[in-house]
C-alpha cells in the first residue's frame, strides 16, 4: 500500500508551488509519483531517488581522485579554512531552509566571511535598484484575485516558471478575475518571440539592451510627452498605444527576469520598470514582481536583512557588516583575487559564474555542500553531500514576493546523511572550538 | 606645510584597506608612529610598516599634511577616503574608493583609479591624469543624496554609473566614458570632452551635461530646446540643447517645468 | 538560577504607589520576592533608579515590511557606527530600522524588556515570528491586523459576530497572533483599487461597509472573545490636516462597549501613535494643532488608551500598513517607495523621511506629541512611543523623556527652530510649564502599557510574584538637576534583569538571555459556518493551501507563551 501526501511544497523555483501530492511506498522510504507539479519539479523530487547518489563526504586527493571522509572530519577540514583564510567568501544558500542559512551566518561572523546568494548573478540589480526607488509590490494573490493588465519583461515563464502562469498570473480565476485569461490581457516584451510571447495579447519586440530607453519612453508617454518615432525598435504609436492598454486597466502587475536584470545596465532596467509602476499608479493600480529563481534565494536575502541589514554581497571581514555589490559582489571577489577559501551551499557557482570566477574557486580551498555532484563539486577541495531541503527535510522558504512558507519532508533521505543544517552546526561547533568560545 | 611619503614596499596577497591614509588621520604623527597604524587585508590586522616605508614629517594639522604615495597601489583601497582637508599626492595606480566621501582637500593622481572613487563627494578636488572606474562621484547604493560639491577632474576615460545621484559640484572628462551618466541626478555638471555611449541624464530632474563628443543611443525623454554657444572647459563652442528627461517627475519653478540639460556640442 | 538582591536604589514603581522610596528589591527564580537571605548575587543600586523593565505597546521591530526597510536602505547603516561583533554580543548596526541584533540591545539599553510588534500581515506571520526568534533578550508578541481583512468585512457587514469571532480566534491560532490589530479600517483593501477611506462613513468599494461598522463591531468581537489586549486601532484619515474630526468619531465608537476580560484591563479600545492623528487646518498651510481637543476626549474616557508616536526630529524610515498614506507620503518627499498588497488581509508601505526641526511642519508635529502627553491627566492610559521606526527610532525615548521631564528642554529644541514663532503659534505647547516626574514616566513607559496589554499582573510592576524584569539607571533623582543626564541614564540602563537572568551588568551584556513570545489561543464554540469558509476562501483565492498556512509553534517561537482563554457562549 502506497500512501499519498498532500500539500508538499516543490523546492525548485521562486512559484514555491505548495500543492505538490506525492505518492510514496508503504515504508515512506521511496517516492513513486509526483502530482501537480512541473516537469521540473517533478524531476526534483524524482530525482532525489537516484541510485548513483553520493551519500558521505569525500575530499579530493592530490591526484585528483576523491576519498570517502566522515561528516566530523569534513567539518574539522571545513571549520579550518574559513578559519585559516583570510577574507572567505561563502557563497549560495538559494537552495536551502532559513534555518540552515541562519546557521551559516553565525559560523560567517565568527570567521569574517562575505555572504553572498545566487541573487548576485540572477536578480541582485533589482535588490540595487529597490534601494534606488523602492519597489510598489503585491503578494501573487492579488495578481490572481485582481490583475487584468501582465506585463512578462524579460523573462520567459513557459519556461523557467512553469506553473506561474496557471496559479498566479493568466489563467487563474480569482474574486475580481472570474473569467481567468479572459478578464486579462497579456503583454510580453523581449528580443526574442519566446514561448511565453506565444501566449501575449500583445508581443513587442524591444531592440537587444535597450529596454532602459523603451521603460523610459513608456513614463514619458505616459506624461503625455512627445516621443521620437521609434524607440528600441518600437513605433511611438505601438507605445502610446501600449501606455493606453495600461491606464485602462483596473490593476497593473509587471514580472520581470534576467532579460531586464542582467543586460546593458543591469539594475537601471528594474529601476526604470519600478518607476514606470510607481507612475501607473497616478492613473491606475500597478505592482510589480521579479520574477526570482532559486525555490529560497528570497529566503536568504531575508535572513541577511534581519540579522545583518543588507539582503546580497554582505561582507562581514572587519568584524561589522558591509555592503557593496561591484565591491563586495562573489564574481567581482573572486575575479580579484580579494578572496582566499570558499564555502558554497547550496548552489552551482560551477555552472553559473565566468570561468575566470570558477578557476579561482578551483584554485582555492572549497568546501562545496550539495546533495548532488555538480561542476562546483568538481572545482572544490571537499565535497560534503546533505539530504535535500523539501524533500528529505523540511524548514522555512520565502516565495519570489516574499511570502514564507515551511516546507516538508516527504521521504528519509539515505541512511546516515546529514541534512545542510545539522552539518553546518557541526562546523559552528568547530568554529567555537578553534576561537575558543563558549557556545 | 609638511610632507610625509609612504612607498609600498611589499604587495598584500590580498586587498589592503588602508582607512587611515588621510592628513585627517596621520596629522600630528611621526614617521615612525605612522608605520605602527593598523591597515586590514580580510579579517587580519596588519601594520602600516610592514607594507610601506613611511619616511618625513606631517604637519601638526590635517590642514597643513601633504601625503604623497609612491608605487603602485591597485590593492590598496581607502586612500584619501573621507578626508576633510589636506593634500594626497599619489604616483601610481590605486584601487577603490580613492577620495571617496571626502569633504575638503585635494587629492592628485597621477595614474589611474579603480571604481567608487569620490562617492558621496561634498567637497575639495580630485584630479587624476589617467583613467576613473565606474560609479565616479556617485552616491552611495541606496542613497539619494550623491556627489554635491567639490570638483573632479579625470584626463583620462571614465566607467560606467558616474555621477549617479549627483546634486551639485562637478566632474570634468577629458577622455570617453561608459554607460550611464547623471542618472538619476538632481543638481550638478558633468563635461565630457570624449565620446559617450548611451543613457546620459536618465532619469535626472536637474543637472547639466556637456558632450562634446558624439553619443552612440539618446535618452528618448530628452526633448531638443534651442541652440547656444559657450565656453566649456576653456573651449568655445556652439551646443544644442536638450531638456529631459520628460519621463521623470520635474520640480516647477514660477510654475514652470525645470528640466536637466543635456548640451551636445555642433 | 541566581537569586539576586538590588540594595538601596530609589524605587519607582507606579502598580504598588511607590514613588523613589530606597528600598531593596529581591530576585529568585526568575520571580520578584518579598525578601531573600543570601542572595546569590548582589547589585548595590544606591544613587540610582530602579524600575521594572520597560513595556513598549507598539513598536515596528519584525517582519516582512520592516526587513524591507532595513534591506532597502542600505544608506541607513552608513548613519551610525556598525557595532562590531564582541563576545557573545553579535554584529549590530542599522539606524532608524536596526537589525534584530541590535533592536535588542538598543532597547536593553534603555531597559526594556517586553516589546509588542505592532503589525504582523496574517500571511507574513511566519516572517515575524522567524525575525522575532532571532531577537535576543526582549519578550515579544505581535499582533494581526484584521481591519482589511475579506473575512473581516464581510462577516461584520452581515452582523454576524459569532462567525467573525469563531474566525478571529483561528486567525490568533493558525499566525500565533497575541490581539486585533485594525490599520486604515477599509481603506487598505480600498488602496488595493488605489483609493482610501478617508472617514469612517467612507464606504469600501465592493465590499459596502464602513469603517465605522469594522472598528464597532471589531472591538464587540474582541470582548466576546475575553482578549487580554482590547482592539489596537491605527483610525482612517492619518496624517492629514484637519484629521483629528475622523479621530474623534472614531473614539466615539467606544462609548456603550464594555471592558470583558480575566487580565485587568480596563479600557475598549487602545488608539496608537495619536499624534499623528490629531491635526487641525485644511492644509499644510494652515496645518495646526489639534491635540488639547483630542486629549481633552481621551481624558474624560476612561475606556480609552492611547500611545503617542512622539516625533523626534530625526532621519527615518515610515512604515505602516496603511499603503494609501505612505503613497501620499512619497508625493510629498519624492524619496522610495516600497508597497505591498497582501491578498485577502491587508497591505503595507515604506518612505524614508527626514523630520527636519527647520521644516515648520515637522516643528509642529514634534510641538503636538509633547503638548499632548503633557496635557494627559492619567499617564496610566497615556502611554510614550514613537511608533517606531515613523515618528522617529525607539532608541529615542530617553530623549523624549528628558523634553517630557524638563520645560528647558523643550524650549532649547523650539529655540533652534528656524520658524520658531511659526511652530510655538500653531499648538498650546510653549504654554505648558508642567514637568513630568519619574513616577508619570514609570506608568507611561511600563504600568500603563502592561495594563493595556492585559499583562499587568507579571509585567510593568515590581510586586513580588512578577516576573523580575527589572531596570537600574545611573540617576539621582535627588541630587540631578541637568536635563541631558536624563537622556543619558535612560539609555545607559546600568543593569538589566530579564526573567530574573542578568541580561546588563554594569552597562555591559552578559547574556542574550532567554527570550519569550507570547500568543493567545482562544477556545470558541465549533462553527462549521466558519470552518467551510475558511477552507473554500482557501481553494478559491488564497496562493497558498490551508494546511501551509499555520504558523509551526515549535519551529518558528522561542519559548512560546501561550495565553488561553475560553470563549466558548
Amino acid at each position: 500500500m502506497s500512501k499519498r501526501l498532500t500539500d508538499i511544497i516543490c523546492p525548485f523555483c521562486g512559484t514555491l508551488c505548495d500543492d505538490i501530492e506525492v505518492e510514496v511506498s508503504d515504508d515512506g522510504k521511496q517516492i513513486l509519483e509526483v502530482y501537480n507539479s512541473c516537469a521540473i519539479g517533478s524531476e526534483k523530487f524524482l530525482h532525489a531517488q537516484s541510485p548513483d547518489r553520493i551519500t558521505r563526504p569525500r575530499m579530493k586527493q592530490e591526484d585528483g581522485s576523491w576519498k570517502e571522509t566522515t561528516y566530523e572530519e569534513a567539518a574539522k577540514y571545513t571549520a579550518k579554512i574559513l578559519c585559516d583564510a583570510k577574507k572567505p567568501l561563502m557563497y549560495g544558500w538559494s537552495s536551502t531552509s532559513c534555518e540552515a542559512q541562519s546557521t551559516g551566518h553565525m559560523i560567517a561572523e565568527q570567521v569574517g566571511g562575505v555572504l553572498d546568494n545566487t541573487a548576485t548573478v540572477c536578480h541582485g540589480s533589482t535588490l540595487i535598484a529597490m534601494q534606488d526607488v523602492g519597489i510598489p509590490s503585491c503578494t501573487l494573490g492579488e495578481v490572481k484575485n485582481r490583475a487584468d493588465r501582465i506585463i512578462f519583461w524579460g523573462c520567459n515563464p513557459a519556461h523557467a516558471h512553469p506553473r506561474h502562469m496557471s496559479r498566479y498570473s493568466i489563467y487563474s480565476r480569482g474574486y475580481f478575475t472570474g473569467k481567468g485569461s479572459k478578464s486579462r490581457k497579456i503583454i510580453v516584451v523581449d528580443p526574442r518571440p519566446t514561448d511565453s510571447a506565444s501566449l501575449a495579447d500583445e508581443y513587442i519586440q524591444v531592440e537587444q539592451g535597450r529596454d532602459y530607453e523603451l521603460l523610459s519612453a513608456l513614463r514619458a508617454a505616459l506624461r503625455g510627452a512627445q516621443l521620437p518615432d521609434k524607440v528600441s525598435g518600437v513605433t511611438k504609436e505601438k507605445i502610446y498605444e501600449i501606455v493606453d492598454i495600461l491606464k485602462g486597466g483596473r490593476f497593473v502587475v509587471i514580472f520581470f527576469g534576467m532579460g531586464v536584470t542582467h543586460s546593458l545596465g543591469k539594475n537601471h532596467n528594474i529601476d526604470m520598470a519600478i518607476a514606470l509602476t510607481a507612475d501607473l499608479n497616478n492613473y491606475t493600480k500597478a505592482s510589480i514582481i521579479a520574477m526570482r529563481g532559486h525555490y529560497n534565494v528570497t529566503g536568504s536575502g531575508q535572513v541577511l536583512g534581519w540579522q545583518f541589514g543588507f539582503p546580497f554581497c554582505v561582507d562581514l571581514s572587519r568584524g561589522f557588516a558591509r555592503y557593496n555589490p561591484g565591491e563586495t559582489s562573489s564574481n567581482d571577489l573572486l575575479m580579484r583575487g580579494e578572496v582566499d577559501g570558499c564555502l558554497v551551499v547550496g548552489s552551482d557557482p560551477g555552472s553559473h559564474f565566468p570561468i575566470a570566477s570558477v578557476k579561482k574557486i578551483h584554485d582555492i580551498p572549497t568546501v562545496c555542500i550539495d546533495p548532488h555532484t555538480t561542476p562546483t563539486t568538481a572545482v572544490s577541495t571537499c565535497h560534503v553531500p546533505v539530504a535535500i531541503v523539501g524533500i528529505e527535510v523540511g524548514g522555512s522558504c520565502y516565495r519570489m514576493d516574499n511570502v514564507p512558507i515551511e516546507s516538508r519532508k516527504v521521504v528519509d533521505p539515505p541512511a546516515g546523511m546529514l541534512t545542510d543544517a545539522e552539518f553546518l552546526g557541526l562546523v559552528l561547533k568547530e568554529v567555537n572550538h578553534i576561537k575558543g568560545v563558549a557556545e | 606645510m609638511n610632507t610625509v611619503t609612504i612607498t609600498i614596499k611589499k604587495q598584500p596577497d590580498l586587498f589592503l584597506e588602508a582607512d587611515c591614509f588621510t592628513p585627517d588621520a596621520l596629522a600630528g604623527k611621526k614617521a615612525d608612529e605612522i608605520a605602527e597604524l593598523p591597515v586590514f587585508i580580510g579579517k587580519t590586522v596588519e601594520k602600516i610598516g610592514d607594507y610601506f616605508t613611511v619616511s618625513g614629517e606631517t604637519g601638526p594639522t590635517a590642514d597643513e599634511t601633504r601625503l604623497v604615495f609612491n608605487g603602485d597601489f591597485t590593492k590598496v583601497k581607502y586612500i584619501g577616503a573621507r578626508m576633510s582637508t589636506g593634500e594626497v599626492v599619489l604616483n601610481g595606480d590605486a584601487d577603490m574608493y580613492v577620495g571617496s566621501w571626502m569633504s575638503g582637500g585635494k587629492i592628485t593622481v597621477n595614474g589611474s583609479v579603480g571604481h567608487f572613487a569620490a562617492t558621496a563627494m561634498s567637497g575639495g578636488e580630485l584630479n587624476i591624469t589617467g583613467n576613473a572606474g565606474n560609479y565616479l562621484g556617485a552616491a552611495y547604493r541606496g542613497d539619494w543624496r550623491g556627489m554635491s560639491k567639490g570638483k573632479i577632474t579625470v584626463a583620462g576615460n571614465v566607467g560606467s554609473d558616474c555621477a549617479t545621484f549627483m546634486t551639485g559640484g562637478e566632474i570634468e572628462i577629458g577622455g570617453n566614458v561608459d554607460v550611464h551618466v547623471m542618472t538619476h541626478a538632481d543638481g550638478g555638471k558633468v563635461i565630457i570632452h570624449g565620446n559617450a555611449k548611451s543613457r546620459l541624464g536618465g532619469q535626472a530632474t536637474r543637472g547639466e551635461i556637456y558632450l562634446f563628443g558624439t553619443v552612440d543611443v539618446m535618452m528618448p525623454g530628452y526633448v531638443k530646446a534651442g541652440e547656444t554657444e559657450l565656453t566649456i572647459g576653456g573651449t568655445k563652442a556652439v551646443f544644442t540643447i536638450y531638456d529631459g528627461d520628460q519621463g521623470e517627475r520635474h520640480p516647477t519653478r514660477k510654475g514652470l517645468p525645470i528640466y536637466a540639460k543635456l548640451y551636445l556640442k555642433k | 538560577m541566581t537569586s539576586i538582591l538590588i540594595k538601596n536604589g530609589f524605587v519607582i514603581d507606579p502598580v504598588q504607589g511607590i514613588r523613589g522610596d530606597k528600598m531593596d528589591i529581591a530576585i529568585n527564580d526568575g520571580k520578584i520576592v518579598k525578601n531573600l537571605s543570601n542572595p546569590d548575587k548582589t547589585i548595590d543600586a544606591s544613587g540610582m533608579v530602579v524600575m521594572a523593565g520597560g513595556v513598549d505597546i507598539h513598536s515596528h521591530v519584525a517582519g516582512a515590511k520592516v526587513n524591507v526597510g532595513r534591506t532597502f536602505r542600505p544608506e541607513d547603516k552608513l548613519q551610525s557606527t556598525y557595532a562590531p561583533y564582541h563576545g557573545i554580543r553579535h554584529m549590530a548596526g542599522g539606524t532608524s530600522v536596526p537589525t534584530v541584533f541590535k533592536t535588542a540591545y538598543m532597547y536593553a539599553d534603555m531597559g526594556y524588556t517586553t516589546v509588542i510588534e505592532a503589525a504582523m500581515p496574517p500571511l507574513y506571520a511566519r516572517h515575524t515570528h522567524e525575525e522575532m526568534r532571532d531577537t535576543p533578550i526582549i519578550d515579544e508578541a505581535a499582533l494581526p491586523m484584521f481591519g482589511n481583512n475579506w473575512f473581516v468585512l464581510d462577516y461584520l457587514k452581515r452582523g454576524e459576530m459569532d462567525n467573525a469571532a469563531a474566525y478571529i480566534a483561528w486567525l490568533l491560532r493558525s499566525t500565533k497572533g497575541y490581539g486585533i490589530k485594525c490599520v486604515n479600517p477599509g481603506g487598505t483593501e480600498a488602496w488595493a483599487w488605489g483609493l482610501n477611506c478617508l472617514s469612517i462613513d467612507d464606504p469600501v468599494p465592493y465590499f459596502d461597509i464602513t469603517p465605522r461598522q469594522i472598528v464597532s463591531g471589531l472591538m464587540e468581537v474582541n470582548e466576546y472573545l475575553h482578549l487580554p489586549h482590547s482592539l489596537h486601532l491605527h483610525s482612517n484619515n492619518l496624517g492629514n490636516p484637519g484629521n483629528y474630526t475622523t479621530t474623534l468619531d472614531t473614539l466615539k465608537l467606544s462609548e456603550g462597549i464594555k471592558p470583558n476580560n480575566n487580565f485587568g484591563r480596563e479600557q475598549v479600545l487602545h488608539h496608537t501613535h495619536i499624534q499623528f492623528h490629531s491635526y487641525g487646518g485644511t492644509t499644510w498651510a494652515d496645518f495646526e494643532s489639534k491635540g488639547k481637543e483630542v486629549m481633552d476626549y481621551i481624558n474624560s474616557h476612561p475606556a480609552v488608551t492611547c500611545d503617542i508616536g512622539f516625533v523626534t526630529l530625526d532621519e527615518t524610515t515610515t512604515m505602516t500598513g496603511d499603503g494609501p498614506f505612505e503613497y501620499h507620503l512619497n508625493k510629498l518627499n519624492h524619496l522610495k517607495w516600497a508597497n505591498t498588497d497582501v491578498e485577502l488581509e491587508c497591505g503595507s508601505g515604506i518612505v524614508p523621511y527626514v523630520y527636519s526641526k527647520d521644516v515648520y511642519v515637522c516643528g509642529v508635529q514634534w510641538s503636538i506629541g509633547l503638548e499632548m502627553a503633557l496635557l494627559a491627566k492619567d499617564h496610566m492610559r497615556c502611554y510614550l512611543t514613537t511608533d517606531h521606526p515613523n515618528a522617529g527610532p525607539f532608541w529615542r525615548y530617553p530623549r523624549i523623556m528628558k523634553w517630557l521631564m524638563s520645560e528647558k528642554a523643550r524650549n532649547d529644541v523650539l529655540a533652534t527652530m528656524k520658524n520658531e514663532d511659526k511652530v510655538r503659534d500653531r499648538s498650546t505647547l510653549g504654554s505648558i510649564d508642567r514637568e513630568l516626574t519619574l513616577y508619570e514616566i514609570a506608568q507611561m513607559t511600563r504600568a500603563g502599557p502592561a495594563k493595556a496589554l492585559g499583562l499587568g499582573s507579571s509585567v510593568g510592576g515590581l510586586v513580588p510574584g512578577m516576573q523580575a524584569d527589572i531596570a537600574v539607571y545611573p540617576y539621582n533623582p535627588e541630587t540631578e538637576s541637568d536635563p541631558e543626564k536624563i537622556e543619558w541614564a535612560f539609555s545607559h540602563a546600568k543593569y538589566l534583569i530579564k526573567s530574573g537572568e542578568v541580561i546588563l551588568n554594569d552597562g555591559e551584556v552578559v547574556s542574550n538571555g532567554n527570550k519569550k513570545t507570547y500568543w493567545v489561543d482562544v477556545k470558541t464554540t465549533p462553527n462549521r459556518q466558519v470552518e467551510r469558509d475558511i477552507d473554500q476562501t482557501f481553494v478559491k483565492y488564497y496562493t497558498v493551501n490551508k494546511n501551509n498556512y499555520e504558523v509551526n509553534e515549535h519551529e518558528f517561537m522561542k519559548n512560546p507563551c501561550v495565553v488561553q482563554i475560553d470563549a466558548i457562549q
